[in-house]
């Protein structure tokens, strides 16, 4: 890109007016553009500039709300009963105040990525410089930050680039968080509308965050074959003194290994993480390795596996502290977001950390300088390690056989557990000397705790699924592709033809967290039926991990069976939270690159493209964050429908297509501007199922779309066909509103649809070459 | 015994709380009273828990009420065999259910009383919460736990006591 300072220095003229000593001017930023493309109507736009876009959509997949709370707690005119129809003292009504927390989630999501992403920029460049080159993929990439283009309409070279992006994000944000203060927006609709902004933001800044890391750390480019890292509680070698990272913002957990390495000692210390900070690792360090996902926290730090836990940022358990010390393990915390009110040692000498941490005198220590962790943490856990002697905080069988008798039967665990597991049935099993149901238990448990808060005898009862599963956990060995990172141009090239017209059935994200209602078996289920079906699978986050964590009958783990490319049938790992960017830029890219739209700063344009013409879904199956929800909304605003799993209802709004209701399904053909009726395609933007059999029957449903060919759309036809009548034993009864024309209706069931057609009174529509945009019709009739 | 505390005991909903159903006898004459109601039922009721038994119930329900019943998940192929019954998620069902122009599950008009029975109790919870707020609707959970979210609701009840009120149910409907 882009623009630079112009600073003008003087430091003696002399001339017939006077004399100039030691004259400094700066003029801000000059413009020093070698990039050709115009610039489209909306380069870093403010919630104004695409709210008609978002009205569009909101006009179609209106919001469902179904209110967590009946009241509104947030001023001190409150609480503020809104049941019904009612008002609260500020004259906001319910809708409104679902809608604006939802708002809330979403800036906390975006705000949570930006103050990442700031912080990567600002590291990096203190780190490499300013003028440290964007690289993401070599010559395999010439687009490399497609949402940055679209949004900002600036094309970024170098670190320094990414400054300009960030400050736009961070205002912008300011100004989404600000509308949801009492008195300011009033309107359902338009706190909607700052959701999908927040939500644009929020993948403008992964963006930044994860191209800055791909390129000033090496990690894989845009690679289908970045290496099979080792994934799972039982690949941790425990003779080794071990250092655990949680979180997601990897430079102290970088530094840790490059001072292993820095001074031959990368052989005598394990390393691995939880969570994004070791998808990070590992496509830093492919030795590293990654214990698992999220909820994976009590169960390892319990193990008394780890000799040292070091955290960063993120989806860190709150008493991550607490449960270090029941393990005798020190921890240090490195991020200013997440002090956990340890004493600040970041200037002390390393010795005198390193001595308090070992001598057992602080619990933890803060430590914000990056390379001082290295030093610390590694020389901390070879210290400690002989001591700890990998003490564990799970009791031994005997221990759990005992403790289940003082079990009162009282269900309060039950009551207590998101997934209401049946804890009080499995006790008495245990108190009886049987420990299996208690072991069964643990692949349904998120790993929260609440049971074991809940309990009125303190039975710590995740410790005692955790001993009860010890052997299994023992043998958890898998493997995961680390993150690749971006998607090439030419792989774009290669498949956008198929994509668009509807030829590859799919692209399917997995994505997200690890809050699932029955396992993340769900996951890795769904993504291999999937890929079987020729599906483009991508994945990233903790749902990548748990596709990992379970084997088919050769002892396969999904990745190892399918390949990592961005084609049909793969299972693409892009790598951490940050690189769902990759995800939504693969749409843009599919846009721009094979379609050759107008890519700068022409957001509307290209989200219109993706809507009518890219088959791609995202699937939070276990969404639990902030960051989960701003996720989903940068997604829902550039057309790309979500689905969640059940506890993703509690989001508290679904974005609801009305099939019956012809009058929304229709687009512009742009060819004629004639409005043409296409169906509900896709049906929904935002979506909760309520199992996996449901979704697995929504995602090819939700696939659909206007532009696909009567081959693309037969194809597409046969899985969703395929699916229903599998799970459900019919044929879909709305398969009259995806047939256009008869070429549509896929040869193995068309005596079948024939005559639900004639049932229905079906008439043969036409494919237009679809836009819900007025403007870009090309040839109007008169 | 019978509480009125939510079964998820954080899932305080606020100054709107679900009448307790104190005989099933009260549930009976709502059911025989209402124009035209409905029974969701979610996936839960095909689960290999259940074993077979819950579907049984929904069934005898259906029957005895005459309600048209419209089901999610795996649990439609279940009722299938028995009964006629439409497929529908139930975030779908209850987006139509608060729409007072929507024509209800068989085109004959919108639903005055919705039942709902075997969906995963957090998303039962969210669901009535949307109802209550956003129709007039009445609602009954015949599941196990108190859903505070709807018009109606039965106590937290072990599986004894419930399968015995879901029995005096079916004895009232059958009932001229």
């Amino acid at each position: 890109m882009a623009k630079k300072p112009l600073v003008l220095k003087i430091k003696e003229l002399k001339t017939s007016l006077g004399e100039i000593k030691d004259f400094e001017i700066s003029i801000g930023r000059i413009l020093e553009e070698p990039w050709k493309e115009e610039f489209g109507p909306t380069p870093f736009p403010s919630v104004s500039e695409l709210r008609s876009w978002d009205l569009k959509l909101l006009e179609r997949y209106k919001p469902f709300y179904m209110p967590f709370c009946d009241v509104c707690c947030l001023c001190t005119m409150g609480k503020c009963d809104l049941t019904k129809d009612k008002k609260g003292a500020c004259g906001l009504t319910m809708p409104a105040q679902q809608s604006r927390i939802v708002l809330l989630a979403c800036c906390i999501g975006a705000a949570t990525h930006t103050a990442h992403a700031r912080h990567l920029v600002d590291h990096l460049i203190k780190k490499y410089g300013r003028n440290y080159p964007i690289d993401v993929g070599g010559t395999s990439i010439e687009v490399e930050a497609p949402i940055i283009r679209l949004v900002c309409g600036i094309r970024p070279k170098i670190l320094g680039d990414l400054e300009e992006v960030l400050d736009y994000v961070e205002k912008e944000i300011v100004k989404m968080l600000s509308a949801t203060h009492t008195g300011q927006e009033g309107s359902f609709i338009d706190f909607e509308s700052k959701v999908f902004h927040a939500g644009m933001l929020d993948h403008t800044a992964m963006e930044v965050a994860d191209i800055a890391q791909i390129s000033a750390y090496g990690f894989p480019k845009a690679d289908p074959e970045a290496p099979l890292v080792e994934i799972g509680f039982g690949v941790i070698d425990k003779s080794k003194p071990t250092i655990l990272v949680i979180g997601h913002n990897v430079p102290s957990a970088i530094s840790i290994v490059d001072y292993l390495e820095d001074n031959g000692l990368r052989d005598k210390v394990e390393v691995c993480g939880i969570c994004c900070t070791a998808h990070d690792l590992s496509r830093y360090d492919p030795k590293a390795k990654i214990v698992g996902p999220i909820s994976w926290q009590l169960r390892f730090i319990r193990s008394g596996i780890p000799d040292l836990i070091v955290v960063d940022e993120q989806c860190i358990r709150a008493d991550a502290l607490t449960e270090a010390q029941k393990i005798k393990a020190p921890l240090i915390a490195t991020s200013e977001k997440n002090c956990l009110g340890l004493p600040d040692r970041t200037k002390d000498q390393p010795g005198d950390v390193i001595k308090d941490l070992v001598d057992g005198r602080i619990p933890g220590a803060l430590i914000l300088d990056h390379d001082k962790v290295g030093e610390i943490a590694i020389k901390t856990a070879l210290l400690v390690a002989p001591n700890r002697a990998k003490f564990k905080a799970i009791p031994d069988i005997q221990g759990v056989i005992e403790g289940a008798k003082k079990c009162r039967k009282c269900n309060e665990c039950s009551r207590a557990c998101p997934n209401n597991l049946p804890i009080p049935k499995a006790m008495e099993e245990a108190s009886n000397g049987s420990l299996k149901s208690l072991a069964d238990l643990l692949d349904l448990c998120i790993g929260c705790g609440r049971c074991e808060s809940a309990c009125p005898e303190n039975l710590p009862i995740h410790s005692f699924m955790e001993t009860a599963s010890e052997k299994k956990l023992k043998e958890e060995k898998f493997k995961i592709r680390a993150g690749r990172g971006a998607i090439q141009d030419i792989e774009i090239r290669h498949v956008g033809s198929p994509i668009v017209l509807g030829e590859i059935p799919g692209v399917i994200a997995f994505v997200g967290c690890a809050n699932y209602a029955k396992s993340g078996r769900e996951v890795a289920e769904m993504a291999d039926e999937f890929a079987k079906r020729n599906y483009i699978i991508v994945s990233s986050g903790c749902a990548a991990m748990s596709m990992a964590m379970y084997k088919n009958d050769e002892g396969k783990t999904i990745y190892e069976i399918y390949p990592g490319a961005f084609d049909a049938g793969c299972v693409a790992n892009v790598g951490s939270c940050v690189s769902n960017s990759h995800i939504a830029g693969a749409a843009i890219k599919i846009a721009s690159i094979f379609a050759r739209r107008k890519l700068r700063g022409n957001y509307e344009e290209i989200a219109d493209y993706i809507l009518n013409r890219v088959g791609a879904v995202g699937v939070g199956w276990g969404a639990m964050s902030q960051k989960a929800a701003s996720i989903a909304s940068g997604f829902w605003r550039l057309g790309i429908p979500v689905i969640v799993g059940p506890h993703g209802i509690k989001y508290r709004r679904m974005l609801l297509g009305r099939r019956e209701n012809e009058e929304d399904w229709y687009v512009y053909d742009a060819r004629t501007g004639d409005k043409v009726y296409v169906g509900p395609a896709p049906e929904h933007l935002f979506y909760s199922a309520e199992s996996k059999e449901e979704a697995m029957v929504m995602i090819p449903k939700l696939c659909m779309r206007p532009n696909d060919t009567t081959k693309g759309r037969a194809i597409k036809l046969t899985h969703y066909i395929d699916l229903h009548k599998r799970i459900y034993g019919t044929l879909p009864e709305d398969i009259h509103l995806f047939v256009r024309t008869l070429a549509d209706i896929p040869i193995t069931v068309k005596e079948e649809v024939l005559e639900i057609l004639k049932e229905k009174n079906w008439k043969e529509g036409v494919i237009p070459d679809p836009t819900i945009l007025p403007r870009l019709i090309r040839r109007r009739k008169e | 015994m019978a509480t009125t505390e939510p079964w998820q005991k954080a899932e305080i909903p606020g100054p709107t709380k679900a009448f307790v159903i104190p005989k099933p006898e009260v549930l009976v004459s709502l059911i025989k009273k209402a124009n035209h109601p409905i029974l969701i039922v979610g996936h839960e009721a095909a689960e290999a828990s259940n074993n077979g038994k819950l579907i049984d119930y929904i069934v005898r329900i259906a029957k005895a009420g005459k309600i048209p019943v419209v089901a999610s998940g795996p649990s439609f192929k279940e009722i299938k065999k028995s009964i006629n019954v439409s497929l529908m998620p139930v975030v779908e069902i209850a987006n139509r259910i608060v729409d007072s122009s929507w024509n209800g599950i068989d085109g004959l008009g919108s639903h005055d009383l919705a039942l709902f029975i075997a969906i995963p109790y957090y998303v039962e919870w969210l669901i009535l919460s949307g109802i209550k707020h956003f129709s007039n609707v009445k609602t009954v959970s015949l599941d196990r736990f108190y859903q505070p979210h709807a018009t109606w609701s039965f106590p937290n009840l072990n599986f004894k006591d419930w399968i015995k009120s879901l029995d005096a149910i079916i004895k009232g409907l059958e009932e001229k």
